[in-house]
């Protein structure tokens, strides 16, 4: 597996460390309801299919990227900086 | 058909023509009291023990390929009971003492050798958390040896002790941990429980539950619509895709894990041998190919193949703590996927749908968890109240902050 990084281009698995599912989306820092804040740490769609999830070029440029991958066939469709679209690494 | 040594002889002087498969392949029939998804080791386990132990017989067993073609074929073959926490230990305990007594409730040959479980510690502290995790072991009721360098020595004297960067000083040791013959297990309880009358239904697969205002009343397969006044999921590495179906949504991910064998050789290794630092761990099969793995991949994966850096990962963890692997090649590896949960701790619970059940989050350590997780769901679904070893598997306990974390990573699947 191989994932195109937007700064460095496509680069070996081996620079990058995962952090998982980029569509949970963390609530505002004031809500006080716990069902969210446990839907966001706890539980997770986990398709067979397209996802998208968050990986870090560690040992790269060190961005945070947003990744859309197949967790059947491990083939990469699109990768961009995670700041790009909205997405919060924590 | 009860096995003996009497029996084997007189097969083997009339030309073996006397066996007989050794588990019926019935259609589905429309209606039964339990409908068990998923025919590995686990769902298996589960039909022979609600038969044998709690009286339910007029059982299905649903399997979208062949029986035992999933995890319990994947896995390498080890079983042990070193837990520390007290929500898990003591079920893994209870796991090793039915295999303990395994073969003689099955009477089947499932190659059952306690031949022990050796966990390697390079530092003072380590040593200090071994320490801990053999008294937390013996407290309930499980064996624990805390050995010294010249202890581990005398056991395995191919190790490298003087490793540069993790020189050994030392193993936690637990004599009754060992391997066993994985395919054997599913064989062994397929006909157990097939013996009872329970129907293990190859090659159907279930696309949806029949839910009826909250209450399940059966499945819908590939084979037609099956009625259950319960239905118990037990499908490991596919649980998100399948409880999907029914509207549930799991603290789970899965994710690949890959295991390896090399060509077979003469008896090296006199137990299981693991390198919790350097991700590598270690044994020797009964044909002599060494059984080895690592860490999981790392990402979600359904994949049932890894990558190749992984692979790189375990070897050289391989060679670091025993150099004379790399003499040997490699024969075979192979990749499995594993329910990871946010904890590192298995499920067996109710779900929120009355009459449905589930069973998994079993992360890489389901096989020596294979009896005991099948007694305790039989249990469960037979008496509608937990087991008392499996008590804390509850499916909603991140909602109330009671997660099992032996590592203490925290909701970040693929670290434990």
């Amino acid at each position: 597996m191989r994932i195109p990084c937007p700064l460095c281009g496509e680069r070996a698995l081996e620079e990058f460390t995962y952090l998982g599912d980029a569509t949970v989306k963390r609530p505002a820092a004031e809500e006080t309801d716990p069902k969210a804040w446990y839907d966001f740490v706890y539980l997770r769609d986990n398709p067979r299919g397209p996802h998208r999830e968050l990986w870090h070029h560690l040992h790269g440029c060190r961005a945070w990227l947003e990744v859309e991958r197949d967790t059947l066939t491990h083939e990469v469709f699109d990768s961009r900086l995670a700041r790009e679209r909205g997405t919060e690494a924590k | 058909m009860r096995y003996s040594a009497l029996k084997i002889l007189k097969e083997g002087l009339t030309g073996n023509r006397g066996w007989k498969p050794v588990w019926r392949e019935p259609e589905p029939r429309a209606e039964y009291d339990v409908v068990i998804v998923g025919a590995g080791g686990h769902g298996l386990a589960t039909a022979h023990y609600l038969s044998k132990e709690f009286g339910v017989t007029n059982v299905a067993v649903l399997e979208k390929g062949w029986i035992g073609s999933g995890n319990v074929g994947r896995n390498t073959t080890i079983i042990r009971s070193n837990y520390m926490l007290p929500g898990n230990e003591p079920f893994y305990e209870f796991s090793l003492q039915l295999w303990e007594g395994l073969e003689q409730d099955l009477n089947y040959n499932a190659m059952v050798s306690q031949r022990g479980i050796l966990n390697l510690y390079h530092s003072d502290p380590q040593r200090d958390a071994f320490a801990r995790r053999g008294n937390a072991m013996r407290l309930a009721g499980a064996d624990a040896v805390l050995l010294d360098q010249a202890g581990v020595r005398e056991m395995c004297p191919f190790l490298d002790f003087d490793n540069a960067r993790f020189p050994i000083k030392g193993g936690l040791w637990q004599p009754r941990g060992g391997t066993v013959r994985h395919d054997a297990v599913a064989w062994g309880y397929a006909r157990a429980a097939d013996s009872r009358g329970v129907d293990i239904i190859q090659n159907c697969e279930v696309t949806g539950f029949d839910i009826e205002n909250g209450v399940c009343r059966g499945v819908e397969t590939s084979r037609g619509r099956i009625r259950a006044k319960k239905v118990a999921v037990c499908v490991a590495g596919s649980s998100g895709r399948l409880m999907e179906k029914a509207g549930i949504r799991l603290p789970i991910e899965s994710h690949v894990l890959q295991a390896f064998i090399s060509e077979g050789l003469k008896p090296v290794i006199p137990g299981v041998v693991t390198f919790g630092a350097g991700h590598f761990y270690v044994n020797q099969s009964d044909k002599g190919g060494l059984v080895f793995g690592g860490d999981p991949d790392g990402y979600n994966s359904y994949a049932q193949r890894g990558g190749l850096p992984v692979v790189e990962d375990v070897c050289e963890g391989g060679m670091a703590i025993m150099p004379m692997i790399g003499r040997a090649r490699l024969l075979r590896m192979w990749g499995g996927i594993m329910d990871m949960s946010m904890d590192g701790s298995p499920f067996i619970d109710r779900t929120p749908v009355d009459g449905l059940y589930f069973n998994g989050g079993w992360c890489y350590g389901g096989f020596k968890a294979t009896p005991a997780s099948g007694f305790c769901y039989a249990h469960l679904i037979a008496k509608d109240e937990p087991h008392p070893t499996a008590a804390a598997y509850r499916l909603d306990r991140f909602r109330h902050g009671a997660m099992i974390d032996e590592k203490g990573v925290g909701a970040q699947p693929n670290l434990h």
